[in-house]
C-alpha cells in the first residue's frame, strides 16, 4: 500500500541526511499527532495507554476506599465526585451503589481495553517488533496512525461516558444482558450505549492494529530472518494479534446488537416474558442471554492470552539478556505459545458452567480449559529454567521480569480450580475470582510492562532510567501486589461475594455469619492498595526525570543485546535502520564459547 | 529504508503487502459475519414455540420479497463479474475500459441498495394489528388515515410527556434520585403502544392474504377470505379491505426490528452487509474515477489497488449468496 505518506519522495537513507535537509523535517503536528512513524505510534500508544492504566488504578482506589469505610465519605476525592457526578452518585461524598458499579464497570474495561493491552500490543508490538525483525516500519504506516487515533477517539468515547446523565456503564466490564439494556431506562443515550460505541471504536483499532502487525511480521523480515531466527517476543505479538483478528469480531457483532437492543428496542439478548420492576416489559422479547454471554466470552477468553502472551515475550527477552545465556527450549516457547493460541478459542464457556448450559458442554470446556494449561505450564517452565546457571545481572527490569515468574505461576495455578466445573461452581462470583486473575495480570503482566519500559526506556530515549528510584518501586510494589491480593484469597474461599458495594457488612448484619475477621481484611487491603499507590509515585517521578536527566547510554547497545533492536541508531531515526540488517544466526546467542564477548548480536559479521 | 514490497511480491510469500492485508482482513470479517449468522441460528432454533410471527416454529417464512431478493442476488453477482473484468482490463494495459466495467460495478452497488431500500420501506409501511380478542391481521394502511393517526398518537404522546415532566419535576424537588423517575414516551416508529379506549373511529385496511399471524400464544387466524368485498374471489398474494374498529386494537406494530426477533435479525445483517456496499461501492468508485493520475505513474500499483478492493467486493457478495438463503428461502 501507499508508503509515501506526508513524507513525499521519503530519502533513502533518512538517517544520514536528516539533519541535512531541514527544509524536510515534518512540523510538529506532522511529527507528534498524525505521525506513521511505528516508533512515534508506540510512543503515543504508550504514553496514552499509561494515563488510562493509572485512571483505572485511581477508580479502584475509591472503590477500595467505600469497602473498607462503607457509608463514609471518599477522602480526598469525595466531595469533588459529588460535585462532578452530582447526589445521585456521590451523595455528600459518600459512594452510592450506582457509582461503586460504574467505577467497578469502567475499572475492568479501561485496564482491559485502554491500559493493558495498548501498552503491550500498541507501545511494546509497535515499537520494538519492526526493530526485531529488521523492517523500516510496519507494513502500513498510515493504518497504523489510524489505528491509534481510532483507540484514542474510544478512550475520549469511555471518559466522556462519565459526565453524561445516568453516569457510565454500571454492567461489569462483561456488560451481560439483560441488565445491560434495562439498567438506565430514564436515558435513551445512556452509558452503556457510549460503552458500546467506544468499544466498537477500541475493536477496530484492534482490528487494523492486527493485520498490520500479521503483515509486517510475514512480509517485512529482514533477510535471513527466518521464522526461528525471530525472538519470541515477536512470536508472542504474532500469536497475539492472532487472537485479536479472529476473537474480537464476535463481540463487535455482539456489541453492535446490543447496541440495536438498547437503541431500537429489539430482542436480541431479552427472553420473552421479562419482568422489570413489577412490569412485563414492552418489547418483542425470544432473545436469548446466554447468545451474548457466549460471544463476549469467545472474545475475552482469548483477551486473556492477549493480556499474557506479550508478557511473556518481553520477559523472555529480559531474562535472555540478563542471565547472559540463550532461552531454554526456544522452539518448545514457540510451539507452545502457537499452541495457546489455538486452544484459545475453544475454552471460553469455562466461563459459563453457573448458567445451566448443560453438563456435557461444561465437561468438553473443563477438559479443553485443562489442556491449555499445559503450554502454559510449558512456557513458565522452560523460562524458570533459563535462569539455571546463567550469570543473573540483577538491575531494575530483570527483577520485574523474574517475579513475573512466580507470581504469573500464583495466577495460573490458582485458576485450575476455576476451569473444573465442580470446584467453580463454589468459587465462581467470589473474591477468589478476583485474585486469580488480578495475580495473572496485576503482579504478572503488569510487572511484564514495567520489565519492558525499564529494559527498552534507553533505546527510546537514548537515557537510563534511575536505578535506585527503580528498584524501590520494584520492592514496593511486589509486596504491595501480594498484600493486596492473598487476603483476596482467603475472602473468597470463605465465600465472600465480589460484587458487594458496601464490601460484605450487609452479609454481617444479616447473620449469613461471614467471619469478622474475613471483613476486616478489607480495610488490610484498602491500606495495601494506597501503599502500593504511593510507591507508583517513584516510577511516575522517575520516568519523567529520567527522561531529560536521565544516565545517558555510551553505546546503541547498553544492555550488550544481541536482537537487531538494539543494532540501530539510539533513539533510531525514521527507517530504523542505517544499513539492511541480515540475520544470520538464531536471536539468543549469549556466551558463544570462543567469541570474544558474551553476546553476538544476530547481524554480526564475524 | 523503504518499506519493501509495497507492489512487488515478496519472493518467499509470493505476495505484496496489501494482499496479505486483506486476506487477513476478510478473515475478521468472516469471523464478524460468522457471529451473526451463528447468533441467527441460536435464535432461531431457540425461538419459543407459539411465538409471533409463525406459532409453530417462533420463526416466520415468507414475509420478505423473494423475487426482487432474487433480482437483487443477480445484480450483485453481475457486479462480482464485471470487477473481475475490470482487473483484467488493467492486467492488458487498457484502462478506458477498466473505467467501463468499474463504473457498470458501481451502478450494480448502488441499484443494489436502491433496491434494498424500496424493499425496507415497504416494511416499514407494513403493519401487524393485534386485536383485544388475541387475534391478529397484517396488512397496510391508507396514508392519510396513517398520517392523522400518528399526528394524534404524536399529540397524546406529547399530552402525556408533559404530565410524566411535570410529575418528575416534582419527584425530584421532593429529593428523589434520578433512577426513581418515570420514563418519557419516545416518538420512534409506532410500535406496541396502546390504542386509545375510547376512540370509536374505525379505519380501512388492506389486509394481506393470507393473514394467518396469530398472537399471542393459542388464537386463532382471522378468515380474511371470507371478507372479501363484492364477493370477489381473493388470491393468495393480494388484499382485501377491512374496516377496523379502534376500540378494538390492541396495538399496531410496523415491521421494524422491534417488532420481532427476525426482523431484529434481518435489518441488522442486511444493514451491516449494506454498509460493506456502500464502503465497496465508494473505494471502487474512486478508482474509477481517480485512478487515472496513479495508472499513468505506478500502473502496478494501480492494477494491484483494484484486485485488493475487488477479492473485498467478492467476500461482500458471498457474504449476500449466504444471507439471501438464509433470511428469505429458510
Amino acid at each position: 500500500m501507499n508508503t509515501s505518506t506526508a513524507h513525499a519522495p521519503a530519502h533513502p537513507t533518512a538517517a544520514a541526511h536528516a539533519d541535512a535537509h531541514e527544509h524536510h523535517e515534518p512540523g510538529f503536528w506532522q511529527k507528534y499527532i498524525f505521525s506513521t512513524d511505528h516508533k512515534v505510534i508506540g510512543i503515543q500508544y504508550a504514553l496514552t495507554s499509561l494515563l488510562f492504566l493509572f485512571f483505572g488504578f485511581l477508580l479502584m482506589l475509591a472503590m477500595r476506599a467505600q469497602l473498607a469505610n462503607p457509608g463514609q465519605p471518599i477522602p480526598l476525592i469525595g466531595h469533588a465526585l459529588q460535585s462532578v457526578l452530582g447526589d445521585d452518585m456521590a451523595n455528600n461524598g459518600v459512594m452510592q451503589a450506582d457509582l461503586y458499579n460504574v467505577f467497578g464497570a469502567m475499572h475492568g474495561t479501561i485496564m482491559v481495553f485502554l491500559a493493558i493491552v495498548p501498552i503491550l500490543f500498541g507501545a511494546f508490538g509497535n515499537y520494538v517488533t519492526p526493530l526485531q525483525i529488521g523492517a523500516p516500519d510496519m507494513a502500513f504506516p498510515r493504518l497504523n496512525m489510524a489505528s491509534f487515533h481510532l483507540y484514542f477517539l474510544g478512550g475520549i468515547v469511555m471518559l466522556a461516558s462519565f459526565f453524561i446523565p445516568g453516569g457510565a456503564a454500571k454492567s461489569g466490564w462483561t456488560s451481560y444482558s439483560p441488565l445491560a439494556t434495562i439498567n438506565d431506562p430514564v436515558h435513551v443515550i445512556n452509558g452503556q450505549t457510549l460503552w458500546l460505541v467506544g468499544m466498537v471504536l477500541l475493536i477496530t483499532s484492534s482490528l487494523l492494529g492486527a493485520v498490520n502487525f500479521i503483515t509486517t511480521i510475514i512480509q517485512l523480515r529482514a533477510k535471513g530472518m527466518t521464522w526461528m531466527r525471530m525472538p519470541f517476543f515477536v512470536w508472542a505479538q504474532f500469536v497475539t494479534a492472532f487472537l485479536l483478528l479472529l476473537a474480537f469480531p464476535p463481540l463487535e457483532a455482539a456489541g453492535i446488537m446490543q447496541l440495536v437492543d438498547n437503541v431500537l428496542k429489539t430482542s436480541f439478548f431479552l427472553p420473552s416474558g421479562l419482568v422489570v420492576n413489577g412490569q412485563q416489559l414492552a418489547v418483542s422479547g425470544g432473545g436469548s442471554p446466554l447468545l451474548w454471554q457466549h460471544l463476549f466470552w469467545f472474545l475475552a477468553h482469548p483477551e486473556v492470552y492477549v493480556l499474557i502472551l506479550p508478557a511473556m515475550g518481553i520477559v523472555s527477552e529480559v531474562i535472555a539478556n540478563n542471565t547472559r545465556k540463550p532461552l531454554w527450549g526456544y522452539k518448545s516457547l514457540v510451539y507452545a505459545s502457537l499452541s495457546i493460541g489455538f486452544l484459545a478459542f475453544i475454552v471460553w464457556a469455562h466461563h459459563m458452567y453457573l448458567t445451566g448450559m448443560g453438563t456435557r458442554i461444561s465437561t468438553f470446556f473443563q477438559t479443553t480449559t485443562m489442556m491449555i494449561s499445559i503450554p502454559s505450564v510449558i512456557i513458565l517452565t522452560a523460562l524458570f529454567i533459563s535462569l539455571w546457571g546463567g550469570s543473573i545481572r540483577f538491575n531494575t527490569p530483570m527483577l520485574f521480569a523474574l517475579a513475573f515468574l512466580p507470581m504469573f505461576g500464583i495466577g495460573g495455578l490458582t485458576g485450575l480450580p476455576l476451569g473444573f466445573n465442580a470446584s467453580d461452581i463454589i468459587l465462581h462470583d467470589s473474591y477468589y475470582v478476583i485474585a486469580h486473575f488480578h495475580y495473572v495480570v496485576a503482579p504478572g503482566t503488569i510487572f511484564g510492562i514495567f520489565a519492558g519500559i525499564y529494559f527498552w526506556f534507553p533505546k527510546a530515549t537514548g537515557r537510563f532510567m534511575n536505578e535506585t528510584l527503580g528498584k524501590i518501586h520494584f520492592v514496593g510494589s511486589l509486596i504491595c501486589m501480594n498484600l493486596i491480593f492473598a487476603p483476596m484469597f482467603i475472602q473468597g474461599l470463605h465465600g465472600m461475594s465480589r460484587r458487594m458495594y458496601d464490601g460484605g457488612t450487609t452479609y454481617f448484619g444479616s447473620g449469613v455469619g461471614l467471619d469478622p475477621e474475613i471483613l476486616h481484611l478489607n480495610t488490610f487491603i484498602t491500606h495495601a492498595a494506597a501503599a502500593l499507590g504511593f510507591f507508583q509515585l517513584f516510577f511516575i517521578v522517575n520516568f519523567f526525570v529520567s527522561m531529560v536527566g536521565g544516565k545517558r547510554v555510551t553505546s546503541d547497545n547498553p544492555w550488550q543485546a544481541t536482537t537487531l533492536d538494539w543494532q540501530t541508531p539510539t533513539p533510531p531515526p525514521h527507517g530504523n535502520f542505517t544499513t539492511e540488517p541480515i540475520a544470520l544466526r538464531g536471536p539468543y546467542e549469549y556466551s558463544v564459547p570462543g567469541a570474544k564477548v558474551d553476546f553476538t548480536p544476530q547481524n554480526q559479521v564475524i | 529504508m523503504e518499506i519493501p514490497y509495497t507492489v512487488k511480491p515478496r519472493p518467499d510469500t509470493g505476495l505484496y503487502n496489501a494482499k496479505v492485508g486483506i486476506w487477513l482482513f476478510l478473515a475478521s470479517e468472516v469471523m464478524l459475519f460468522g457471529a451473526l449468522f451463528s447468533s441467527y441460528i441460536l435464535l432461531r432454533v431457540g425461538a419459543p414455540d407459539g411465538f409471533w410471527p409463525d406459532v409453530a416454529t417462533g420463526w416466520p417464512h415468507g414475509l420478505l420479497n423473494i423475487p426482487i431478493g432474487t433480482f437483487n442476488t443477480a445484480v450483485l453477482i453481475a457486479s462480482s463479474v464485471t470487477v473481475v473484468m475490470a482487473w483484467a482490463a488493467l492486467k492488458a494495459g487498457n484502462f478506458a475500459k477498466f473505467k467501463g466495467f468499474m463504473i457498470f460495478t458501481v451502478l450494480c452497488a448502488f441499484s443494489f441498495l436502491g433496491i434494498k431500500s424500496y424493499e425496507y420501506n415497504e416494511k416499514f409501511t407494513h403493519y401487524v394489528v393485534r386485536m383485544k380478542d388475541g387475534t391478529a391481521v397484517t396488512g397496510h394502511f391508507d396514508h392519510e388515515f396513517l398520517h392523522g393517526f400518528l399526528e394524534k398518537a404524536n399529540d397524546r404522546r406529547e399530552k402525556k410527556n408533559v404530565e410524566l415532566r411535570e410529575i418528575n419535576a416534582k419527584a425530584k424537588a421532593e429529593g428523589k434520585s434520578e433512577k426513581d423517575l418515570l420514563p418519557h414516551l419516545s416518538n420512534r416508529f409506532l410500535t406496541l403502544d396502546k390504542f386509545s379506549e375510547e376512540s370509536t373511529e374505525s379505519v380501512k385496511m388492506l389486509v394481506d392474504i393470507p393473514s394467518a399471524f396469530r398472537y399471542p400464544v393459542g388464537t386463532k387466524p382471522v378468515a380474511v377470505e371470507a371478507t372479501a368485498k363484492d364477493g370477489e374471489h381473493a388470491e393468495p398474494g393480494g388484499h382485501v379491505e377491512k374496516e377496523i374498529k379502534l376500540a378494538d386494537v390492541q396495538s399496531l406494530a410496523a415491521f421494524i426490528p422491534s417488532t420481532a426477533t427476525f426482523f431484529a435479525i434481518y435489518f441488522t445483517m442486511t444493514a451491516l452487509h449494506g454498509l460493506h456496499v456502500l464502503g465497496g461501492a465508494l473505494i471502487l468508485g474512486y478508482f474509477a474515477f481517480f485512478g487515472k493520475k496513479m495508472w499513468k505513474e505506478e500502473p502496478e500499483r494501480l492494477t494491484n489497488r483494484v484486485e485488493v478492493a475487488g477479492l473485498f467486493w467478492h467476500f461482500v457478495d458471498l457474504v449476500w449468496i449466504f444471507l439471501f438463503p438464509v433470511v428469505y428461502l429458510l
